[in-house]
């Protein structure tokens, strides 16, 4: 079960590759929040009760449910247009991502480790490298702010596949999850919405050394 | 106990001055932090070698870099003080700036002494929060932009450390143990699984860039050190640092000690010298003082990390190179905000002999110019020179080479710019707008300045005793 929850992950990783809208996107980080409750749900059996509400009550109340209202009332508030603007065509993004999962399959198939379950580290690596490949791809700041979103989720499956033996890292992942996202997101709430009008990458570059 | 009661205090001071409007009560508990960071780190000085509240140790590398940051402090918050006083600000930001560089001054000491990974790790995520409120603090369009790349970097870099953390874990798991403390990870340093190593390596190198400087994180300090103000900049470009550095070198000095040491070489090998060679590039066409300033800081931190790898007496180097530096590029952002304040620009198409208008400051500016050149008698010369030594040394004649050219380029760019600040006149400058500035204010550059020659040319016994106990961890 955990290991097609965990197929059902790279899965929207793939479908986020090919989406038009910026609404998918956050449809499909909420979907990811709540495939990675099941996951911690499953998962997670050696530990207290209590901790295992928290990170349980995370995964449902903020990662499944919060941020993506929150950045759907973003995209509301600052009017931000439907497009998600790549610079490479969906096509050779879906390639791109293709890659990625197979480069860390093949990569995972080298490890001699009995301690480990190799989908979660093939799950949190490509996942880490399709939110790169996103932000580097995408136009939009908030599609910025969503490539780093996954590249948490993605975190967070690995912290996931060593959180029998140490709670505490799931923990300090939560803590990450919270802190970076406020942070990123209250700047952008607050103060990239209202001074640039138009929330582009290209507006952000009069920082420059000549 | 004494931890705890500072941690506690600073958190409260920091509290307090966060929701304080009067400006009488903000003054005073800004007094009383200084007088609590001093007393701390007195109190450091006679717990050397213990350890305190689990996560907590004062050993020598800690103790060295927390009296860097308590002498800088001290000037950061008298700096602080002046350039508030002379801008007019509303109560509301007054109480954010202070509060926010309370906030930073205090993670960044509990970073330097913390014994346990994940502790660095929450500690640098709070200088994120109180930087990026620094970086801010003038709220318009630039201030922003600088904001907005600092966290979002930091932000990335920070996920790497964690993901190279949870490797970390991965690879203690193997040896049966599940304590991320750096001591218990020495203990197992002969059955930590190498693949899980390696990634765990890369990953934590590459986060901790960010604070350090180094190539490929290094972009978001730079406009962080440009956007905020001067006395915040400081700290950012010298003791900030030098925590990426902490970072790097606690959990380097167990990589050390395993197969991956080569390695892990050739690693550091490279993204430092990509630094000196990305400084290099941007120094010769850099106009912004800041950033130039900024951008020999990246040199610097490429300069120690050559060290670091090159071993040998580099080690010893390398540790001494960043502490001085550290005062000799606090001292420069300090006297960059007279300057300002004379020209009120920060191009160097704007601004020109310094000389006439503040000599006492111009005087520093030179003096600063050299050390951190590495001419003699600057004490960066004595780092540099062992540095070059340990390449020599080791055989990287090559390397050496090219570094010393990169350095040549670096003193041409750097002293084209500082020259032409000091003594060209400029076209067109309204000379009834400049203000007298009060000699006095560049004294705690002067002392910064000296001291780094002091304790570079004629180090004290205690001073060098700490540095080599600190580097002893390291394989000879």
């Amino acid at each position: 079960m955990t290991n097609v929850l965990l197929i059902l992950f790279i899965i929207s990783l793939l479908y986020v590759a090919i989406a038009n809208r910026i609404i998918t996107y956050v449809r499909v980080l909420a979907i990811q929040g709540f495939i990675l409750f099941g996951v911690t749900f499953l998962q997670l059996q050696d530990i207290q009760t209590w901790n295992l509400v928290l990170i349980l009550l995370e995964t449902i109340v903020f990662k499944a449910l919060a941020v993506p209202i929150f950045l759907g009332y973003l995209i509301k508030r600052n009017k931000i247009t439907r497009e998600t603007e790549p610079y490479l065509p969906h096509f050779i993004s879906l390639i791109i991502i293709t890659i990625i999962v197979v480069v860390t399959v093949l990569l995972a198939n080298s490890i001699q480790d009995t301690h480990l379950d190799k989908i979660f580290f093939i799950v949190s690596l490509s996942t880490l490298f399709t939110g790169l490949y996103f932000i580097a791809s995408r136009k939009k700041i908030i599609t910025h702010v969503m490539g780093y979103l996954m590249i948490e989720n993605g975190v967070f499956v690995l912290s996931l596949a060593v959180g029998n033996e140490m709670p505490n890292l799931v923990n300090l992942g939560i803590m990450l999850d919270v802190f970076a996202s406020v942070l990123i997101l209250g700047i952008f709430l607050n103060k990239i919405g209202d001074v640039f009008k138009d929330v582009d990458v290209d507006q952000l570059s009069n920082l420059k050394d000549y | 106990m004494m931890t705890g009661i500072y941690l506690i205090c600073a958190f409260l001071i920091a509290g307090l001055l966060f929701v304080n409007r009067n400006t009488i009560i903000n003054n005073t508990l800004v007094i009383l932090f200084g007088l609590l960071q001093t007393g701390f780190t007195i109190y450091a000085g006679f717990e050397y070698k213990n350890s305190v509240l689990v996560y907590f140790t004062f050993d020598s590398l800690g103790l060295l870099l927390l009296f860097t940051l308590s002498i800088i402090t001290i000037p950061a918050l008298l700096h602080s003080y002046l350039y508030i006083k002379r801008h007019d600000e509303t109560p509301q930001s007054i109480a954010l700036y202070f509060s926010a560089i309370v906030l930073l001054i205090t993670s960044i000491t509990a970073a330097y002494l913390a014994n346990h990974i994940a502790v660095i790790w929450i500690f640098t995520e709070m200088t994120t929060l109180s930087a990026s409120v620094l970086i801010y603090h003038h709220r318009n369009k630039l201030a922003l932009e600088g904001t907005w790349k600092y966290v979002f970097i930091c932000a990335i870099s920070i996920t790497f450390v964690f993901i190279g953390i949870l490797f970390l874990s991965l690879s203690l798991q193997n040896a049966g143990s599940n304590d991320l403390s750096f001591a218990n990870l020495m203990a197992y340093k002969d059955q930590l699984n190498p693949f899980w190593l390696r990634l765990a390596f890369l990953f934590i190198f590459t986060g901790f860039t960010a604070k350090l400087g180094l190539v490929p994180m290094y972009t978001a300090g730079i406009d962080a050190k440009d956007k905020a103000p001067a006395p915040a900049g400081a700290l950012l470009a010298s003791v900030l640092m030098n925590l990426g550095f902490v970072g790097i070198f606690r959990f380097y000095a167990i990589i050390a000690h395993t197969s991956l040491f080569h390695w892990a070489n050739l690693i550091i090998f490279i993204a430092a010298f990509l630094s000196i060679f990305v400084a290099t590039v941007y120094m010769t066409k850099v106009t912004n003082i800041k950033r130039m300033l900024a951008y020999s800081g990246i040199e610097h931190m490429g300069i120690v990390m050559l060290g670091i790898a090159a071993g040998g007496i580099g080690y010893y180097a390398a540790i001494l190179h960043i502490i001085l530096h550290a005062f000799i590029k606090s001292s420069l952002f300090f006297q960059f905000n007279q300057l300002y304040r004379t020209f009120q620009s920060k191009s160097i198409n704007h601004v020109g002999n310094y000389f006439k208008y503040n000599p006492t400051g111009a005087i520093v500016l030179l003096f600063g110019f050299i050390s951190a050149t590495a001419m003699p008698p600057s004490g960066l010369f004595v780092s540099e020179f062992l540095i070059f030594r340990s390449l020599f040394e080791g055989s990287y004649i090559i390397l050496l080479v090219v570094v010393l050219l990169l350095l040549t380029i670096v003193i041409w760019a750097f002293g084209k710019n500082i020259l032409k600040i000091l003594f060209l006149p400029v076209q067109g400058l309204n000379e009834i707008n400049i203000p007298k500035i009060n000699p006095w204010e560049s004294l705690s550059q002067y002392i910064l300045l000296f001291t780094a020659i002091w304790l570079g040319l004629n180090p004290p016994s205690v001073f060098v005793h700490l540095i080599q106990d600190a580097v002893k961890i390291l394989p000879n």
